[in-house]
């Protein structure tokens, strides 16, 4: 069956933000999980409760919240436009940053378990080896915290590929730009005569999300079974 | 080659829940220091002291002059600038780098910054490591698949790659079973003779101890009770019994006279060291041992193993009699009463208060210790 250039569009457009939310995300996520689960600081109750605002808000709280930022008129947003030329509302760089405060607080979960049930004696191991603090981070609790950012990853991705509220109400409808498939699909069955395309639609976003979640099985066996102990 | 000599000098305190470790221990080891004691009497943490994982409340630690820690002065080198080796009671091995990454991991880093250069001791490769802990058929190998004992060899290995200027055991053969452990400790006893290591090494089990240390450091309850010789801290009565691992006996050095007498047995020579005696020097024969005439052979009696006579007896299977005096009497709460003996070596002997009323022994009084050929624990020295 042929697909119509609006689906091609938001199909490639759902799966591009999805991407750079996560890769965008992840980074901010590890430093998080690592800030909560290993140091211990004034403010920690705070960083905590703001990473995990989005999974308790309305998702257009969000949005709206991402707009009163970054709108065009307001300091953030005027900023950003006048000294690096980005755009964020109307913009599916918007959409990114949408997915991705929501996506946060799923990444930040599953990478902190991981970090909290690392091996801390195989940690002071490797000091005594010689190891800097950082050093430990990178060679080995990160390698052995992998299934767990990579669970973390996986859920995140879901989450952004799903995302509706926050992106509608932060970068609105515009196809081509800031329709991804949940968004399609919202406007097709407003529209007399758009169920079967909405249909087609969903059953790609069924299809996505099978792929995506057997290859992140499949990963996260490999990864366990590389990280596994006697 | 001249030995290199470690100094050690610890003077700190910490209070961890009810125990308060206060520790002043200064010495120089030249080889094998064992740190002794019950278990919950601070060893480890004392280790963890040295190689930087646990801080002490106040006070300061050196190595060979260099202070890794002093409160004063506000010095506290983070583990990985401290230079030491550390080896766990787990072999801790990194479960995603397989068994040359592990040995590689400390290797890497410490000749990435540059050894220091006032130390100079050559390098420990990794050949010379694979072969002296014979862990070479592992290379390739993945963590997973190792025995206890081989992960404990590897660790080891790893720990020596680091050139370390000193070398941390923490009962190393805790979690391994005796017959990896008989595979282990001649491993252990070799690495200080050919890498020139010096090793403080924890254990509760006297005769690991007996085996591989110079000198032991008797920790109990959180304060350091004797530091000496094994002779001089595992003889003492009065120590063991403070500890609840080991039972009272003394360790006696020997020397071989005879490696068969003709029916199996070596004939061991006692010093004789206190003129007590008359006649020829005081000998004990005990199992056939795999020495060599003249080799030198440090013997744990348990004071449970010696009896005592007033006179030499006739008709009885007992072939080691040997006279000496009581020098020290030590009247316990229960049935039992432990005598100090001089028979060319300092022994001890338990014998119950029953017997010991009956006897009428007082110190001073000559008597003959009587020692089963069968009870004696060699333990052979290089």
């Amino acid at each position: 069956m042929g697909f119509s250039d609006q689906e091609i569009a938001a199909t490639l457009l759902s799966l591009k933000v999805a991407f750079w939310s996560s890769l965008f995300t992840l980074p901010v996520a590890i430093f998080c999980a690592w800030a909560l689960a290993r140091w211990q600081f004034t403010g920690k109750v705070l960083l905590d409760s703001l990473v995990h605002l989005p999974l308790v808000l309305p998702p257009v709280v969000v949005g709206y919240a991402l707009l009163l930022t970054f709108g065009a008129q307001r300091p953030v947003g005027a900023a950003l436009q006048h000294y690096l030329g980005i755009t964020l509302v109307f913009n599916w760089k918007g959409a990114v940053i949408a997915s991705a405060v929501m996506a946060l607080p799923l990444f930040v979960r599953a990478i902190r378990i991981s970090f909290e049930t690392a091996d801390r004696k195989l940690e002071a191991a490797a000091r005594c080896l010689g190891a800097s603090r950082f050093q430990v981070f990178l060679s080995v609790t990160l390698p052995l915290s992998l299934p767990g950012i990579l669970a973390g990853t996986i859920l995140g991705f879901a989450r952004s590929l799903s995302e509706f509220g926050a992106t509608i109400t932060f970068v609105s409808n515009v196809p081509g730009e800031t329709q991804t498939l949940p968004l399609a699909i919202n406007s097709l069955i407003q529209v007399p005569d758009g169920e079967p395309a909405a249909l087609r639609l969903t059953v790609i976003s069924l299809f996505i999300g099978f792929i995506a979640l057997i290859l992140a099985d499949r990963a996260e066996i490999w990864l366990r079974r590389r990280v596994q102990r006697s | 080659m001249s030995q290199p000599m470690s100094r050690i000098d610890i003077r700190a305190r910490q209070r961890l829940g009810s125990l308060l470790l206060d520790i002043d221990l200064q010495t120089t080891t030249g080889g094998v220091l064992a740190l002794f004691g019950p278990s919950g009497a601070g060893k480890t943490s004392v280790l963890n002291w040295i190689a930087g994982l646990n801080r002490p409340d106040s006070g300061r630690i050196a190595i060979d002059g260099r202070v890794l820690f002093d409160t004063e002065a506000g010095i506290n080198l983070p583990p990985d600038r401290r230079g030491l080796g550390y080896v766990f009671q787990e072999p801790r091995l990194f479960p995603h780098l397989g068994v040359k990454g592990n040995l590689l991991y400390g290797w890497h880093r410490r000749n990435r910054h540059g050894r220091d250069e006032t130390d100079a001791r050559p390098e420990i490769t990794l050949d010379q490591v694979v072969e002296l802990l014979g862990i070479g058929h592992l290379l390739k190998r993945r963590i997973g698949g190792l025995s206890g004992g081989e992960q404990q060899r590897v660790s080891i290995g790893r720990a020596l790659l680091a050139q370390p200027q000193l070398l941390l055991m923490d009962e190393p053969l805790a979690a391994v079973d005796a017959r990896r452990k008989s595979e282990i400790l001649p491993f252990i006893e070799n690495l200080h003779a050919q890498l020139q290591i010096p090793l403080i090494y924890i254990s509760h089990d006297p005769d690991e101890i007996l085996r591989i240390a110079d000198q032991v450091a008797l920790i109990v309850e959180g304060k350091l009770v004797a530091i000496g010789s094994m002779e001089d801290v595992l003889g003492r009565l009065d120590l063991p019994t403070l500890t609840d691992a080991a039972e009272p006996g003394a360790v006696i050095t020997t020397t071989v006279l005879e490696t068969d007498d003709g029916t199996g047995l070596t004939v061991l020579g006692l010093p004789s060291s206190t003129g007590n005696m008359v006649g020829a020097a005081p000998t004990i024969r005990i199992g056939r041992l795999p020495a060599a005439i003249g080799e030198t052979v440090h013997l744990r009696l348990l004071a449970r193993d010696v009896a005592l006579a007033r006179h030499i007896v006739d008709g009885i299977s007992i072939l080691n009699q040997l006279p000496g005096v009581i020098c020290q009497i030590l009247v316990g709460t229960g049935p039992f009463v432990d005598f100090q003996l001089d028979v060319g070596a300092l022994i001890w002997a338990r014998i119950t208060r029953k017997s010991a009323e009956q006897l009428k022994l007082a110190v001073g009084d000559p008597v003959v210790a009587l020692i089963k050929s069968v009870a004696a624990d060699p333990k052979k020295f290089s």
